[in-house]
């Protein structure tokens, strides 16, 4: 991380009292007890204790405690939910850690615009949850949208199981108002679409907190579709469910969500969950399809003869929605199923093009018995993202070390394919050292430019996302221990 | 030779040229190189469909990109087309058509307007500008199917961001940066877009509708209902004249929603969303796909403006205020029409001038919308703003146009003065 400023750590109380001044001094926390909670967010095997905490309750507090902390050379970290599994939100030692929590009520449910206007710190859910008896929803769905923030999915760009038809947060996101380094408010887009000038909202998305601090989010909402079913399908080998991913694209369809599993993780998560998955295939996949029950009807049939020219050895169909529930049931049970196969596992998050699952899991299998360590995959085949999990012990450092280096080897693989490091997750502090995998020094050098224009003390989330030693450290996953992973009962990737 | 020495060497280029017509990625970093030692502005062209949108501005060489040119990588299966910057989108269109793939974006041919025939330009220039059709409030802009691209900067360094697949989210995305910024941040060499698949059946509902009030709460139903149009526009009564085709039953003003996707979904869907808008047999018309095709084209083009001598304005809103717009536009003798479901106006002006443009701007800040100049006569082009921009706005766009072309040789002045 950057070097400790140690006049900061020295003027601890003096910065204390000054910030008092400037924001609610009931929201200014600085005792230990009341700041260790925050010492961490989802990625829990890196935790440090930030110099203070500070939990606006206005715009014009946000600006004026940055502005301060430009003025004074104090490092921010801003912080929503914590739900970041990369690291995103690690407090700095001589940080003021921003957390956003107090942002906490949805502003304007705009149905003739189809749009919601919300404070940061609201969950993705609720946005949702706001707007569906109207028959409307907010299509990004992160795993862990019953508690991540709004303002943290702009700041990460997340993504979920629909992004192939749907897209990611930057495709759903109208406007934002944030707050810069130096203090400024503005405001990029709004409920008009594609603003003029630079696309700052989307240069703004996907930023990891490291350009400004978002303090309103306007997104766009959908109206739910009609009928959603899905078709649970075995194969006997990966091949043949990669071969039908590919098909089903090439044949015009754009399932709303595509998941492959394979025979380690259907078995893994059926024990678990008794979801009825067919334990004997080699790879399985979920197909779902929304809209009208025409279009879906037409859709899955058209999956059933492709899945069946794949060499499918089995395929369910959703007679209800109970039932499409179901199936994804013991997908979504991953995380659990997999703690209790192993002490530990490691999540990893790579993208790679969709023809390329049997190669990079024959690659994994062929790493996992180098390292001699077990390994299970998911993968959003839609969109091309995979989450293999890594099974090992912490307590054997040994053990740890391999996992760490089997991820990283992965993740470059996924790079090697032509994929990418990371899907949905975000670079953070994990994937930091492994960015030079993915650009070339021209390419980092431009990004930091960006920085530099926006916030040219690097004080705001500085150490996140780009490497501070040229070194393609074995770093890259997340790291669950005994199924103490911070919120366990939240669903991931 | 490295690839350093060869960047390095100028074997290959007469710098007394005026016009560059590079057919190498390697030529066109020699010659940024060479313009950022000289400090020699540039102006950046592909097919010059769009070049006359933007501030009027001088440079001293043209960097035409139509040489560098063809399809890199298409992989239909994987939904993505890599190509040279200045690949005309004609040759990009016939590939996917093969596939039975499209960009789904829609990117508006503007040679109608200038010209009066097609010209579609390159698929540099329609990121550049990241103009989209009909079905922008659907599927987003030219900006969000753009997976990734390779460029140059202003001092000549290759830069890239993004790749080819759609999740990636490493380091900032540059992708959205670059789309729209007309070429004042980083020469585009190569770029990979989305492709998505053709729907198998497309047709639009034409209702029988005179009144602009009327159109707007069709439009609006029409979007937030389960029908899930991909198009939706209202043409008052003056252009009917524009649009003959066998199954449109009633002469004057259109209201037209598009409705793709499986056959049976889209006669199920038209039914319904007629149903739920509560229209009588005899106040709409179905046009067939091939119908149904040209009239989005028709849309999509501006060819109601074919050739015009007016000028063009382009106005988004929020479709909450387009009345209000509209209501207050009246004064200025305006023709127009309404795409993106209400939210983009249209509007061909016969007289302006900066009293007008400053008088609209005011319109536009209350109603939380904006305006771009689009088509102006030459004498108020030099002298008004084409695109609008706060303070603060422009202050971080003057630091990030550093960040990425330190010497402005970029387009200098194309989008705003100064940058």
């Amino acid at each position: 991380m950057p070097k400790v400023d140690n006049s900061i750590m020295t003027n601890r109380d003096k910065i204390i009292s000054e910030v008092k001044k400037i924001v609610n001094p009931d929201n200014v926390l600085s005792h230990i007890d009341e700041i260790k909670p925050y010492e961490t967010d989802a990625l829990a095997a890196y935790k440090q204790i930030p110099l203070l905490v500070v939990l606006p309750e206005t715009v014009e507090e946000v600006s004026n405690v940055l502005k301060y902390c430009n003025e004074n050379k104090i490092k921010v970290v801003p912080r929503g939910a914590g739900t970041g599994l990369s690291g995103g939100s690690l407090p700095l030692k001589d940080c003021i850690l921003l957390a956003m929590g107090k942002f906490n009520k949805i502003i304007e449910l705009d149905y003739e615009n189809r749009c919601v206007v919300t404070q940061p710190c609201v969950t993705n859910l609720a946005i949702t949850q706001a707007v569906q008896d109207k028959g409307f929803y907010y299509a990004p769905d992160p795993s862990s949208q019953i508690a991540c923030s709004i303002g943290g999915n702009v700041a990460e760009n997340s993504g979920g199981v629909h992004s192939l038809k749907y897209g990611a947060t930057t495709n759903n996101l109208l406007g934002i108002e944030v707050v810069l380094m130096d203090g400024t408010v503005t405001r990029f887009g709004g409920k008009a679409m594609d603003a003029e000038g630079y696309d700052f909202l989307g240069l703004m998305t996907g930023s990891e907190g490291l350009l400004g601090v978002i303090t309103e989010v306007t997104v766009k909402i959908l109206k739910k579709p009609e009928v959603v079913k899905a078709a649970l399908i075995g194969f006997p080998t990966v091949e043949d469910a990669g071969n039908c991913v590919a098909e089903i694209i090439a044949k015009g369809c754009i399932p709303a969500g595509m998941e492959i599993m394979d025979k380690a993780l259907t078995k893994a998560t059926n024990d678990y969950s008794k979801a009825g998955y067919p334990i004997d295939a080699e790879g399985m996949m979920i197909v779902e399809f929304d809209g009208t029950e025409h279009e879906v009807d037409a859709y899955i049939e058209k999956v059933k003869n492709i899945a069946e020219k794949n060499n499918s050895s089995s395929l369910k169909i959703s007679k209800s929605n109970e039932e499409r529930l179901k199936f994804w049931a013991g997908r979504k049970a991953a995380f659990p199923a997999c703690g209790v196969l192993a002490p530990d596992y490691m999540c990893m998050d790579g993208s790679i093009p969709r023809g390329k699952l049997a190669e990079v899991l024959k690659e994994i299998s062929r790493l996992s018995k180098k390292y001699d360590l077990p390994v299970a995959n998911a993968f959003h085949a839609g969109d091309g993202n995979l989450h293999p999990l890594i099974m090992f012990d912490a307590n054997n450092p040994e053990s740890l070390r391999k996992c760490e280096e089997f991820g990283a080897d992965i993740l470059k693989y996924c790079v090697k394919v032509g994929g990418a490091l990371t899907g949905e997750h975000g670079v953070g502090i994990e994937k930091r050292e492994l960015m030079c995998e993915a650009f070339n020094d021209k390419d980092i050098q431009q990004q930091l430019k960006i920085k530099v224009a926006l916030d040219p003390n690097s004080l705001l989330n500085p150490g996140k996302v780009y490497p501070i030693l040229r070194k393609c450290a074995e770093e890259g996953r997340v790291h669950v221990h005994g199924g103490k992973t911070k919120f366990p009962d939240i669903p991931r990737f | 030779m490295s690839m350093e020495e060869k960047q390095n060497s100028q074997t290959f280029l007469d710098f007394n040229q005026n016009i560059f017509n590079p057919s190498s990625r390697e030529e066109i970093a020699e010659i940024i190189r060479n313009c950022y030692k000289k400090n020699i502005p540039l102006e950046i062209n592909g097919s010059k469909s769009k070049n006359k949108i933007g501030r009027n501005f001088q440079a001293e060489k043209t960097l035409d990109l139509t040489s560098y040119s063809g399809i890199i990588d298409y992989k239909p299966e994987e939904l993505y087309i890599k190509v040279k910057a200045g690949t005309p989108i004609n040759s990009i269109i016939e590939e996917l058509d093969k596939h039975d793939q499209q960009l789904a974006f829609e990117p508006v041919d503007f040679g109608f307007l200038f010209n009066g025939k097609s010209n579609n330009g390159t698929i540099g220039g329609v990121i550049s500008c990241n103009f989209a059709g009909p079905r922008r409030f659907k599927v987003g802009s030219a900006r969000d199917h753009l997976l990734g691209f390779q460029g140059i900067n202003g001092k000549g360094e290759i830069i890239k961001s993004g790749g080819t697949v759609v999740k990636n989210v490493t380091g900032y995305d540059l992708c959205k940066l670059i789309s729209g910024s007309f070429g004042t941040l980083s020469v585009l060499t190569e770029l990979s877009v989305k492709v998505l698949p053709k729907p198998q059946s497309s047709k639009t509902l034409i209702i029988n509708n005179p009144h602009i009030k009327k159109a707007i709460e069709y439009l609006g139903t029409a979007l937030s209902s389960s029908s899930d149009p991909s198009g939706g526009v209202f043409y008052p009564e003056q252009f009917d004249q524009s649009f003959t085709f066998n199954d449109l039953t009633h002469k004057g003003a259109l209201t037209a929603i598009r409705i793709e996707g499986p056959s049976n979904s889209v006669d199920h869907r038209i039914k319904n969303l007629s149903a739920e808008l509560g229209l009588l047999e005899n106040e709409y018309s179905i046009l067939e796909s091939v119908q149904t095709k040209i009239f989005w084209n028709k849309t999509k083009n501006l060819e109601i403006f074919s050739n015009s001598k007016k000028n063009l304005l382009r106005i988004v809103v929020p479709i909450s205020e387009t009345l209000s717009v509209l209501q207050k536009m009246k004064p200025y003798e305006i023709n127009y029409f309404l795409d993106w479901g209400g939210s983009l106006i249209w509007v061909e002006l016969e007289k302006i001038n900066l009293k007008i443009l400053r008088e609209i701007k005011d319109i536009m800040q209350q109603h939380s919308g904006y305006f771009t100049i689009i088509k102006v006569e030459d004498d108020l082009k030099a002298s008004a703003d084409i695109f609008t921009i706060d303070p603060i706005k422009y202050k971080i766009s003057e630091k990030i146009k550093k960040s990425f072309d330190p010497k402005r040789i970029f387009n200098p002045g194309k989008m705003y003065s100064g940058i």
